[in-house]
């Protein structure tokens, strides 16, 4: 079917959206997604191209395993897998992986994501060395310290719990190192998955000063705050409705950085509205039951989030938070910035903004079943995703007969 | 009123009444307790497990008491020697549970939000006897029973709560309880042991931070002290037990800036000379032993009103 033709039906067309944070868990975790399963459930959310996360075991941090994860995403024939490698040997935060030769084998930015570098001297180093080439580094900026033991946002709700909290701070602190030292070595720097109002506003005024940094905000950030550990489903744009309480303690609202306060939230979207935000990135951190069906305080960090993004964002746009052409920029132009990539004319996608479906652990395709949206009703579904001009999922036509994922 | 609680997880959603319910039938319990022979029938042929995942005395044997006063059969899994201690999962201990088939599981555990997990997964009645940072309703419950027989009515009335109010479940479970009963509560002890969010302006409802304790004691109705657990200080969190004790100890000359008889309480076990003076704990105020007796009458109501009797014959 050509663009024209499904435009014509009513559908959203788009070029095809790009994700820089996704966690295929392949190798070592197999259980909890494969890179094929993460590449499927990517299309199902719109994602032509995903960039896959280093953290798995053994960590991407040789040219050998780049190599591995692309024949592997090549032969799934899913969205397009981008590699990460690690910035670290190991993911252990001692000693820099050999960045240059893992560029050259096709990792297209380095992270320990899961973790911050802890060492603010071998971070600079990072930096510097990665300077040279203009390797893209992207950090996951946490105060290790100060978030220590914290399972959630630090605030009333995790007061009334009695949980430990990752207070703001955590994120905040670590956000203005990591513009310190963006400044000093010149380097190009990424943050991913900014969730508090104060580092929003220390990139906005980093990015005014000349700095080299960008950032991505995650669509659970952008519609889900803290009180969702306590058993609410609201979205932030909607009222808080006492009834209806989910049973606190669910882990699956349980990730890192933590759903924080409303406040924080909205300073997220005005992020976005004002350019401050480059990117919407999923983070999607599927997990296994065995990591996620314990005390909340013992479970895995995460959310799987490739394919319940779209409906989370469309919802915030509906409330008027930000404008269809802001989010969609941050989907497709925005993270091909950060990448520095051209997008491909001919990876493009269908939405179905009005159509009502119900969050079910069968209507996901990804293996990680860990969302906090199970029995939610979202508005607005991928029906149509094209990579490099092949049709690679088609699902819910209206008037057509659903052919699912193939 | 009618009682429809299923579980008891935490009391932070009760209302007055079902409170109050509570505490009524506290009242009848504590004359069963003292009869010549302390033994009624309303749980005959039930089942109750006590699944303590974390170490505890006090409040197992109160239980277990509480159980046996009432005829139910008592069943133990404490974590020494358990399987909880070689790494079972919870989720794995639940299907036990489940498969034993107890009418009541208390459980006691040391993660927040554990009780709702297993109440999620089983088909018995779930009592919360402690779970982490987060809730101890029955500590709750028996504190304002103490409190009213000590004091009646408590609408109007201000107690003081002082000491890790971040780490005690004790201190949140008595704040749900006696301020829906009309009481007003000072919380009192340390900023590094307070929620921040509850110093900075979002402190429950019916409760205010006084980190001085001298003025949160002034014409007070009573005062809560809270364990101080030793590792404390370790975590950087105190700069010794001695300042502690010297600035937010309950001494004599503290306790009588309160109203005259205002009672003293302490969930135990008490640390004597750190967060209280022998001669307070052991005081003409001090309600400490009242508290343990009081403790087991309303165990026993709970279990009553969870499972007694009248369901039985509905069966």
């Amino acid at each position: 079917m050509r663009r024209a033709e499904l435009e014509e039906r009513g559908y959203v067309v788009t070029p095809g959206f790009i994700d820089l944070h996704a966690h295929l868990r392949e190798p070592g975790f197999e259980d909890s997604e494969t890179i094929a399963s993460g590449a499927r459930a990517a299309l199902r959310g719109g994602f032509t191209t995903i960039c896959a996360m280093p953290n798995t075991e053994p960590a991407i941090d040789s040219p050998g395993l780049i190599a591995e994860i692309i024949a592997r995403a090549n032969a799934a024939k899913g969205a397009r897998v981008l590699p990460i490698a690690t910035i670290t040997r190991g993911r252990a935060g001692r000693e820099l992986s050999d960045l240059n030769e893992l560029s050259g084998a096709g990792a297209v930015a380095f992270s320990d994501d899961g973790s911050p570098v802890d060492d603010a001297r071998l971070f600079r180093h990072a930096l510097e060395y990665a300077r040279t080439r203009d390797l893209l580094v992207i950090e996951h900026a946490q105060d290790t310290t100060l978030s220590g033991k914290g399972v959630m946002h630090e605030g009333a709700v995790s007061a009334r719990l009695g949980l430990p909290g990752v207070p703001s701070a955590a994120e905040e602190a670590a956000v203005s190192r990591d513009i310190a030292i963006a400044d000093m070595t010149g380097a190009r720097l990424h943050l991913t998955h900014v969730s508090t109002r104060g580092a929003i506003a220390s990139i906005r005024e980093a990015k005014a000063r000349g700095i080299r940094v960008t950032c991505d905000v995650t669509p659970h950030h952008l519609a889900m705050t803290d009180g969702w550990v306590g058993g609410s489903r609201e979205f932030a744009w909607e009222p808080p409705a006492p009834s209806g309480r989910a049973v606190p303690y669910d882990s699956s609202t349980k990730v890192n950085p933590p759903l924080r306060s409303l406040s924080d939230v909205r300073a997220l979207w005005d992020g976005l509205v004002d350019g401050t935000v480059d990117a919407i990135a999923t983070d999607h951190a599927p997990h296994s039951s065995v990591k996620k069906d314990v005390e909340f305080d013992q479970a895995a960090f995460g959310i799987s989030g490739l394919e319940t993004a779209i409906p989370l964002l469309l919802g915030g746009i509906v409330a008027g938070w930000a404008g269809r052409d802001a989010v969609i920029r941050a989907l497709t132009a925005g993270p091909a910035r950060v990448l520095g990539i051209r997008p491909h004319d001919d990876d493009w996608v269908a939405i179905d903004p009005d159509d009502e479906w119900t969050v079910t652990a069968e209507s996901l395709v990804s293996m990680g079943k860990n969302t906090p949206l199970l029995g939610k009703t979202l508005r607005g579904r991928v029906v149509y995703a094209v990579v490099g001009g092949e049709v690679r999922y088609e699902g819910g036509l209206r008037g057509a007969t659903t052919v699912g994922s193939r | 009123m009618r009682w429809s609680r299923r579980h008891v997880l935490d009391t932070d959603d009760w209302s007055k009444e079902e409170i109050e319910a509570v505490l009524d039938t506290t009242a009848a319990m504590v004359e069963v307790l003292s009869r010549p022979v302390r033994r009624a029938p309303p749980l005959r042929g039930r089942t109750v497990v006590l699944f303590f995942a974390e170490s505890s005395t006090r409040t197992r044997v109160s239980f277990e008491l509480a159980a046996r006063t009432l005829s139910a059969d008592v069943v133990n899994i404490s974590a020494s020697g358990s399987s909880v201690e070689k790494g079972e999962s919870l989720y794995d201990t639940v299907r036990t549970l489940q498969a034993l088939g107890g009418d009541v599981v208390v459980m006691r555990h040391s993660s927040s939000g554990a009780p709702y997990f297993v109440s999620e997964r089983t088909d018995a009645a779930v009592i919360n006897a402690g779970d982490g940072w987060h809730a101890h309703p029955t500590q709750g419950l028996l504190d304002a029973y103490t409190l009213r027989g000590a004091l009646g009515d408590l609408a109007k009335k201000r107690i003081v709560i002082v000491g890790d109010v971040t780490h005690s479940r004790v201190a949140r479970s008595d704040i749900n309880t006696l301020v829906p009963l009309g009481a007003t509560i000072t919380l009192s002890g340390p900023p590094t042991l307070m929620p921040i969010a509850w110093r900075c302006g979002q402190a429950p409802a019916g409760t205010a931070y006084e980190p001085d304790l001298d003025r949160a004691l002034e014409g007070a109705d009573g005062v809560i002290a809270l364990r101080l657990q030793k590792e404390r200080q370790e975590g950087g969190l105190l700069p010794s037990l001695r300042e502690y004790t010297r600035v937010w100890g309950l001494t004599e000359a503290r306790v009588s800036r309160m109203r005259p008889g205002a009672p003293v309480m302490h969930p135990g076990p008490m640390n004597e000379g750190v967060e209280i003076d022998a001669a307070v704990a052991h005081g003409a105020r001090s309600l400490v032993e009242r508290q343990v007796t009081n403790g087991v009458a309303v165990r026993m109501a709970l279990l009553y009103l969870l499972v007694g009797t009248p369901t039985l014959e509905a069966s």
